[in-house]
């Protein structure tokens, strides 16, 4: 079946975004003009470019029709299935208000992000393989990781919308999200930003790393601007998307499922959301107020100093707004990792989840008091030193939840009858990866040994074996495990079990490596390194663990596709899972429950006879 | 019971509605959820404003014309109260009531937004001449993004009554289902109770920097 292009949201928002940049650019040069300035200057034509790009993105897309009709008073029935006319295809290219699809749009986008994010870092590892430089300039380095660290930020944020978006409504045995048009919004709104990120490439981009601290984020290249736009756009999708999830978690539970009923990754996302609901506000404003420095010279971060006494901002001001947000942040993107590897293990040990209501306070326990740790990015930042203890050891505080998870799996583990299938493998891969990326954490956590290492390459090993075992690996297993209940169709085992036994060996080479090479001298952000250090031996080995990572990606993305043609039938519940969304067909349909179901007794009571967690409604037992 | 249950639900497939069992009553809980919790992330930007201004400006302020704010803040909290009035009379089916109130809470609005740019902001010389420009020091910036932030909801509060205003003149809303105005109402109010917040922030707290 043919498809008219331009019937495709991607599409229309695509045009939109561009005819919408050069439409922002010249209303700018316009209104520059008119108030007697000269036309061309670059700060505030390329925002006014950006803003409005993004808006007409969404306009163009369709994104906000809905709601445009709403405000004339037109009803707005929802839309079900593909659009009319159009293969099933289509509607993933389209303003669908259905949280499966959505939830399939997020994790595409993600993964994609992720290889871009991925072959940026091969790149600049093939600098690093040795020292002097080889091929890159130290500029274009600087860009080049730069951006390496905001497109894999970006993918991650997005592979978290996509398990929470997928599953959340499926666990809960809900119809769809509290607020589909929202949900719908708040993925599209991810497009144009992300795009914007990239374009930030072709003016310059950033410097900076992902932290942007100033001064040298002021005076950059023109593609701060771009980068700051993007992460507001993104940012803004993280608050709306959590609001839906909150919103639906706690109002559209079915009978019986009490908050310590629910499957446990629901907890995640919760304690997840709420960090994302109000952290982000503090990078939003962070960087709108950069933004507006560089293109109107209002001195928030730039200090200006008048007869002694600063009338300007402060730098540190930056630190502080950004680190409010960003180290939360990183619990948003391992919370709900962890959640699946709480969710997954009670399945593979055929034995009830240990701790059950632990588990669930310790994720809302680490968001808690993930606020309350900024601080501990600013040790050699020059702040006051009273404030060092009290970060230290709020910072140190966050192993006793994270511990307790660390606890509860291995009692799940304990006396379980274990079945190792590839979800499984990724399930311990991330527990042995996350535990070499949290015993590293005290040591950053401590002034004493944060003062030596700081801005070390030990700092990178830390926090992509964190990342690693609480994001990418759980991510792993959720789309091996999931990817039966989204297809109806098994992944290739042999296939998933090569990604698993790749990649994991390879990981943890690239770990250690990174730190050890960070512990022996080697500073982050830096293209070269001396040869004196004698790290250039271990320099390469986490090159080539590089590589090994990204082809057994590869391994994946070609099973994924492959197996959604030939694989073999799944039935409905290959797991033999007890979680709801496994009770219903592969793949779900379109409307997910027949009819509404109860939750008659505990999630994770696997192994125990005759006990049930949820009841179907209409099967004369109401 | 079965079969009760399943003319409730079962027709869920075929309605038209992507929820199709959920009444009025549980899409107003929702959307009253929902309003609230973006209510709560808006606290973390206006409470981020806030913390800029501490950090930068410390126990001093900006020298700023005093009887500008005061009548700008009575004007804002009157505004409030017409709010009140508007939604209440919603309720009571009195639109008569709510059109006149709603009217007069734009009318303040405006005056309050018009009060910043003109007389804080000293956009228009020609009316009145400003002293702080954005770009000129950290009491310029910082003025300028608090005011800046807060005009923002002010006049997207007035456009949003205006939707209502006009959604009421058409039928649109009863007195058992107006959540729109009930929405623009508490946003009102949120708004309003910003400013609380921000107006001895910017006026009254610290000694005036010369």
């Amino acid at each position: 079946m043919s498809v008219r292009l331009t019937s495709l949201a991607l599409v229309r928002g695509l045009i939109g975004y561009f005819v919408g940049f050069a439409a922002g650019m010249l209303l700018v040069m316009a209104a520059r003009l008119m108030l007697g300035m000269e036309a061309w200057e670059q700060e505030a034509v390329y925002v006014g470019g950006i803003v409005l790009a993004i808006l007409s993105f969404l306009l163009a897309s369709g994104a906000m029709t809905d709601w445009l009709k709403w405000t004339r008073g037109i009803a707005t029935p929802m839309r079900h299935g593909p659009p009319p006319g159009q293969p099933s295809w289509a509607r993933y290219f389209g303003i669908d208000y259905n949280h499966k699809v959505i939830g399939i749009q997020y994790g595409v986008t993600a993964l994609l992000l992720l290889m871009v994010g991925g072959t940026l870092a091969l790149i600049f590892r093939v600098e690093l393989a040795e020292p002097s430089l080889s091929f890159m300039s130290l500029d274009s380095y600087n860009v080049v990781f730069s951006l390496h660290g905001w497109v894999a930020l970006a993918s991650i944020l997005l592979g978290v919308g996509a398990m929470a978006n997928y599953l959340v409504p499926l666990m809960i045995g809900a119809e769809d999200m509290a607020f589909p048009r929202l949900n719908a919004f708040a993925y599209w709104i991810n497009v144009p930003a992300a795009l914007t990120l990239m374009l930030a490439i072709f003016v310059g981009g950033w410097d900076s790393g992902w932290t942007a601290y100033p001064p040298l984020s002021l005076r950059g290249a023109v593609g701060y601007q771009f980068m700051f736009w993007a992460i507001f756009g993104i940012g803004l999708s993280s608050i709306l998307g959590s609001l839906n999830l909150i919103a639906t978690i706690l109002l559209m539970r079915p009978k019986g499922m009490a908050l310590f009923r629910m499957p446990i990754f629901c907890w995640a996302v919760l304690a997840t959301s709420l960090i994302q609901l109000t952290a982000t506000q503090f990078i939003g404003i962070d960087f709108l107020m950069m933004s507006f420095e560089r293109s109107l010279g209002m001195p928030f971060f730039n200090p200006i100093m008048v007869e002694g006494v600063n009338m300007g901002g402060q730098p540190l001001l930056h630190q502080h707004l950004f680190w409010f947000y960003s180290h939360p942040a990183v619990y948003v993107f391992v919370l709900p990792g962890l959640g699946i590897i709480s969710e997954l293990l009670p399945v593979f040990a055929r034995k009830p989840l240990f701790g059950y209501r632990w588990i669930a306070l310790s994720s809302l326990a680490i968001a808690l008091v993930g606020f309350l740790v900024w601080g501990h990015h600013m040790f050699t930042s020059g702040y006051g030193e009273y404030l060092r203890v009290a970060f230290m050891i709020s910072t140190l505080l966050v192993a006793v939840p994270t511990g307790v998870k660390f606890f509860s799996w291995l009692g799940t583990l304990w006396g379980g009858r274990l079945t190792f299938p590839t979800p499984m493998l990724f399930t311990l891969g991330a527990i042995s990866v996350f535990l070499i990326g949290g015993l590293s954490g005290p040591v950053l956590a401590t002034v004493t040994t944060d003062l030596y290492l700081h801005d070390t390459y030990f700092v990178v090993g830390h926090f992509h074996a964190t990342i690693f075992g609480g994001f990418v690996f759980p991510f792993f297993a959720a789309i091996y495990y999931w990817y039966p209940k989204i297809t109806g169709r098994m992944y290739n085992e042999t296939l998933g079990k090569w990604h698993f036994w790749i990649m994991t060996p390879a990981f943890w080479v690239m770990s250690i490596g990174q730190m050890s090479v960070g512990v022996l001298g080697m500073r982050r952000h830096i293209a070269d390194y001396d040869p004196a250090l004698q790290i250039a031996t271990g320099q390469l080995w986490v090159t080539i663990a590089g590589f090994f990572i990204a082809f057994s990606v590869l391994l994946m993305i070609y099973n994924l596709f492959s197996s959604a043609e030939i694989g073999a039938l799944a039935g409905n519940n290959p797991w033999r899972s007890r979680s709801p969304e496994w009770q219903i067909p592969s793949p779900a349909p379109e409307h997910s429950y027949a009819s509404p179901i109860r939750v008659v007794g505990e999630p994770y009571d696997y192994g125990l006879a005759g006990s049930q967690y949820i009841a179907m409604a209409g099967a004369g037992d109401d | 019971m079965a079969v009760a249950t399943k003319s409730l639900h079962g027709a869920v497939a075929a309605h038209d509605d992507h929820a199709g069992h959920e009444d009025y009553a549980t899409r107003l809980r929702l959307n009253r959820l929902g309003m609230w919790l973006f209510f709560i992330s808006e606290a973390f930007l206006f409470g981020a404003l806030l913390a800029t201004r501490f950090y930068l400006w410390g126990d001093t302020r900006p020298e700023l014309d005093q009887m500008v704010g005061l009548i700008v803040t009575s004007v804002l909290l009157l505004s409030s109260a017409s709010m009140y009035v508007a939604d209440t009379a919603a309720e009571h089916g009195q639109w008569r009531v709510f059109s006149v109130a709603a009217w007069t809470t734009m009318i303040l609005g405006l005056v309050f937004f018009l009060g910043v740019v003109i007389f804080e902001w000293g956009l228009f010389p020609q009316i009145y001449e400003g002293h702080l420009t954005p770009w000129g020091d950290k009491y310029g910036a910082v003025v300028f993004a608090m005011t800046g932030m807060h005009a923002l909801h002010v006049l997207s509060g007035i456009v949003l009554i205006f939707i209502m205003w006009r959604l009421a003149r058409k039928k649109h809303f009863t007195p058992e289902k107006h959540w729109g105005i009930e929405a623009a109402a508490i946003y009102w109010h949120y708004v309003d109770l910003v400013w609380i917040f921000f107006y001895p922030a910017l006026y009254l707290i610290g000694t005036a920097h010369h």
